[in-house]
């Protein structure tokens, strides 16, 4: 009976709460509590309907990049960018192994770090997704309309791409800051003389703005410090970019003891417009690198790799105006833009409190000469001539900031595991949330730009234990999504992510989501090796290379009996799917073939090599369910020995293809 | 100009819109085709509703042994000129005739029209009764017979798991107008002599 009673009193207290008159949150549905489970609600996209908000997570040590919904949490796409992706064939086809080729060769595999959307006058555009690799400094340019990696840079004089890969407000540049400073030009001296021998780069990449082609413009050379983050100006400050530094000690050793030493390190601030200008009068000096130009070509689909030899390079030390420093407590990480452009947020990993610099008292304070001494003929601006504020013990090891866009910041800190709300301008701490575990970056969707989505803030997290079910040593990390819309943040949503969840960007999905690639038109396809109908489907002899132009459509290959190839000879299958229809891709693989399957979009075409080794009929098939007759839709290619004379012929159905 | 010549010129001009716009729809719909797969119909070809969609009809028919749908018919080489001798002949009515041509006009398109449909029912029962012996998959009626997938001439039809839609399009539409505009000619003409 008490049971009873209690139930009927809940259920009261619920009807009441939903359907009562105004309460003091607005009429918002209780959210704390016993009857908090309208949090679930939050979170919750129905079958069948679409998420408000794309998130582009990065997968740090995977290389690639992830594409999930928000609010739900849910994995749409696993983007390849730096590293081989068997399961797409990206690395392994003839057409994809361009984008993955450098100066030092291919390499298949790399880190990806921050990804950014592209900007137009300052909002985010939904156009294009940059990347920056870390390791083998790279940086990358995604498509939103197809969702494929379409370009691909290396940065020359740069060792550990690290503050990248973030744009400007008018997608002018994306670009590239040094981790490691390395000798330039590389050579053999002795680590010990790391100090005044050893510099970093900062890299301009132009960006074209129709088809988002990017270019090495420029390179400024700096101090041998490390650079971690950056961020571009906006508003008021657009023209500069900022990018904080640590390891001013120029330490080579030791370096979480050596480098955490001086009390400050500090922002870089570039003047890329003046830059620009400097560049125009000429005052570079040319020199001799060598670094590759990876590009997709959407009408052959196909990627070409150009090995570059030169670069425009500016001497920070020796051009005045060009660059400032601006001190910031210990050594500093998020190097963050308020969307007005006049706040520059500092995050002292090691820090007891944030820094925020006036971009208004940075420009007075360079037309006063008021400067602290210089750092290779740099300038060092007053500390407190540049200082508006600090948030005072906001938590420990603070990270990164994004805006919310109505006048409030939040801040990850790594070390006391929380996201920290507070005021712009008045520096006061408003809310905190715990997270689980050990943050690293936050995202709010438009968070790099004028206008930032408010509604939702995505924490990433290196550390989950104890948190989901328990798959061995290695346990997957996460992200945490919060709704930023009331004065408390909520926690939402806890979702797993691929790799590492590095960075992240958001915007939209109006943004995107209506302009997406649905199939590639067949008439549009000029790939050299395209067959665009059954009857020019065919087997070509050259040498040793066999080239065999071959079809696929629901549920067949064209042809699918090949006989005349020979131990020894280099096999190449171009195969074109030749279906018309959204999401009808096909699979392809060859037994004994040392490479990955195929996956061929509808009017695409794809090469696969294969050297037969043995003699045989060996099969193919499709490896992408795709009709009632997925499992039919398979061939045999007969290997005959070295030097026999078998005819070549290529049939369907037993009948040559050209009737 | 007396009202009824008016209207008998201006009707059969209506018929000039089976040049521009098709004359008749049919939509397939199924679960996995949320946006429907349609064609459209003209008096001289036969073209997508939505880029590829014959294609992708084609294939999806291909499973029950159904042809392709024809990119040329002799009907193509007909419709046109019948349609264009019909403009001119009742343009002239409207000029020079007695307004019981007008209705003579009018019974002509009528059996013409007619004789249309039944040409368009016998090509659908062709295109979806005339399968091919080796086709991938066979299904039968319950009473044994092959199972035949001929849209329905008019309305909506479930066949196997699609939902077939057959409907008037624009031009058949703009047909209907300008017959209906050579039919009331016709009783204004008989109102206008009764006056006199």
């Amino acid at each position: 009976m008490l049971k009873k009673a209690l139930y009927g009193l809940a259920i009261a207290s619920v009807a009441f709460s939903s359907c009562g008159g105004p309460s003091a949150d607005g009429g918002k549905k209780a959210t704390t509590g016993a009857l908090g489970s309208s949090v679930a609600e939050k979170a919750y996209v129905a079958p069948g309907e679409y998420d408000e908000f794309y998130a582009f997570i990065s997968g740090g040590f995977s290389g690639q990049l992830a594409v999930y919904g928000l609010p739900s949490g849910r994995l749409f796409r696993v983007i390849p960018v730096f590293s081989q992706d068997p399961e797409k064939g990206y690395g392994y086809n003839e057409e994809t192994k361009p984008l993955l080729n450098t100066s030092h060769g291919m390499v298949p595999w790399g880190d990806a770090h921050h990804p950014d959307i592209s900007q137009t006058g300052g909002k985010v555009d939904g156009r294009w997704v940059f990347i920056n690799e870390n390791n083998t400094p790279r940086i990358a340019r995604i498509s939103l309309k197809t969702f494929e990696t379409e370009e691909i840079i290396e940065i020359p004089n740069s060792a550990g791409n690290h503050s990248s890969s973030f744009v400007t407000e008018n997608s002018e540049y994306v670009v590239a800051g040094t981790r490691f400073s390395v000798p330039i030009p590389q050579r053999d001296i002795p680590i010990s003389e790391y100090k005044g021998n050893f510099q970093g780069s900062l890299s301009f990449l132009s960006i074209d703005k129709e088809d988002g082609d990017m270019d090495l413009a420029f390179q400024i050379r700096m101090p041998g410090f490390d650079y971690d983050l950056s961020h571009p100006g906006r508003g008021k400050s657009h023209g500069w970019f900022f990018f904080t530094t640590y390891n001013t000690e120029e330490a080579h050793s030791l370096l979480e003891v050596n480098a955490s030493q001086n009390d400050k390190d500090f922002i870089a601030a570039v003047n890329w417009k003046y830059a620009e200008q400097l560049i125009a009068e000429g005052k570079f000096t040319e020199e001799a690198v060598k670094y590759a130009e990876n590009e997709w070509d959407e009408s052959t689909h196909m990627a070409t790799s150009t090995i570059k030899k030169s670069v425009k390079v500016l001497d920070a030390s020796k051009l005045p105006g060009l660059v400032y420093f601006l001190p910031t407590p210990k050594s500093p990480h998020g190097c963050d833009v308020s969307p007005d452009g006049e706040y520059i947020i500092g995050s002292g990993k090691l820090a007891a409190e944030l820094t925020a610099h006036s971009f208004t008292k940075i420009e007075k304070a360079i037309a006063e000469k008021n400067f602290d001494g210089e750092a290779y003929g740099i300038p060092i601006l007053n500390y407190e001539a540049i200082n508006a504020g600090a948030v005072k013990n906001p938590g420990l090891g603070p990270l990164h900031t994004e805006f919310d866009g109505k006048g409030n910041a939040y801040t990850t800190f790594f070390i006391s595991s929380e996201v920290v709300k507070w005021k712009l301008g008045t520096w006061e701490v408003i809310d905190r949330h715990p997270v689980y575990y050990s943050v690293g970056h936050l995202m709010i969707p438009g968070g790099n730009s004028r206008e930032p989505f408010g509604k939702y803030l995505v924490a990433m997290n290196k550390i989950t234990k104890d948190r989901y079910l328990s798959t061995g040593p290695e346990v997957c990390q996460s992200a945490q999504l919060f709704n930023i819309e009331g004065d408390k943040m909520e926690l939402l949503l806890d979702f797993p992510t691929v790799g590492e969840p590095h960075y992240a960007a958001g915007c939209p999905a109006d943004l995107v989501h209506p302009n997406t690639t649905k199939i590639f038109k067949l008439e549009e396809n000029n790939h050299p090796y395209v067959t665009k109908s059954e009857k020019e489907a065919r087997v070509v002899r050259d040498g040793n290379d066999v080239h065999i132009y071959m079809t696929m459509i629901r549920s067949h290959f064209a042809p699918d009996n090949i006989e005349g190839v020979r131990v020894g000879d280099r096999v190449f299958f171009h195969i074109t799917n030749l279906e018309q229809d959204y999401d009808v891709p096909h699979g392809f693989s060859m037994i004994g073939a040392n490479t990955s399957e195929l996956l061929i979009m509808p009017g695409r075409t794809e090469t696969s090599m294969w050297y037969p080794k043995e003699v045989g009929v060996w099969p193919f098939y499709c490896t992408d369910f795709c009709s009632a007759l997925h499992q039919e839709m398979q061939g045999y290619v007969r290997v005959s020995p070295k030097g026999s004379n078998t005819p070549l012929t290529y049939t369907l159905d037993d009948d040559p293809l050209d009737m | 100009m007396k009202k009824s010549r008016i209207l008998m010129i201006i009707g059969p001009l209506f018929l000039l819109g089976l040049f521009v716009y098709p004359l008749w729809n049919i939509r397939l719909e199924a679960p996995q085709y949320p946006i429907p797969l349609g064609m459209y119909i003209h008096i001289n070809k036969i073209t997508d509703e939505l880029p590829h969609d014959v294609k992708n009809i084609n294939l999806m028919n291909h499973y029950v042994g159904m042809k392709e749908i024809p990119e040329h018919m002799l009907e193509f080489d007909l419709f046109p000129p019948i349609i264009i001798a019909m403009v001119i002949i009742g343009v002239l009515i409207g000029f020079k005739a007695n307004y019981k041509w007008f209705l003579g006009w009018f019974i002509l398109m009528s059996l013409l029209g007619i004789a249309g449909v039944y040409d368009f029912y016998l090509w659908e029962y062709d295109y979806g009764h005339d399968l091919d012996p080796k086709a991938i998959m066979k299904f039968t009626n319950p009473d044994g017979t092959p199972m035949g997938f001929q849209p329905p001439l008019f309305g909506s039809k479930v066949i196997l798991n699609f939902v077939a839609h057959s409907y008037p399009a624009t031009g058949a539409y703009l047909m209907f107008v300008g017959m209906m505009m050579t039919l009331a000619a016709f009783f204004v003409g008989k109102a206008e002599e009764a006056k006199k």
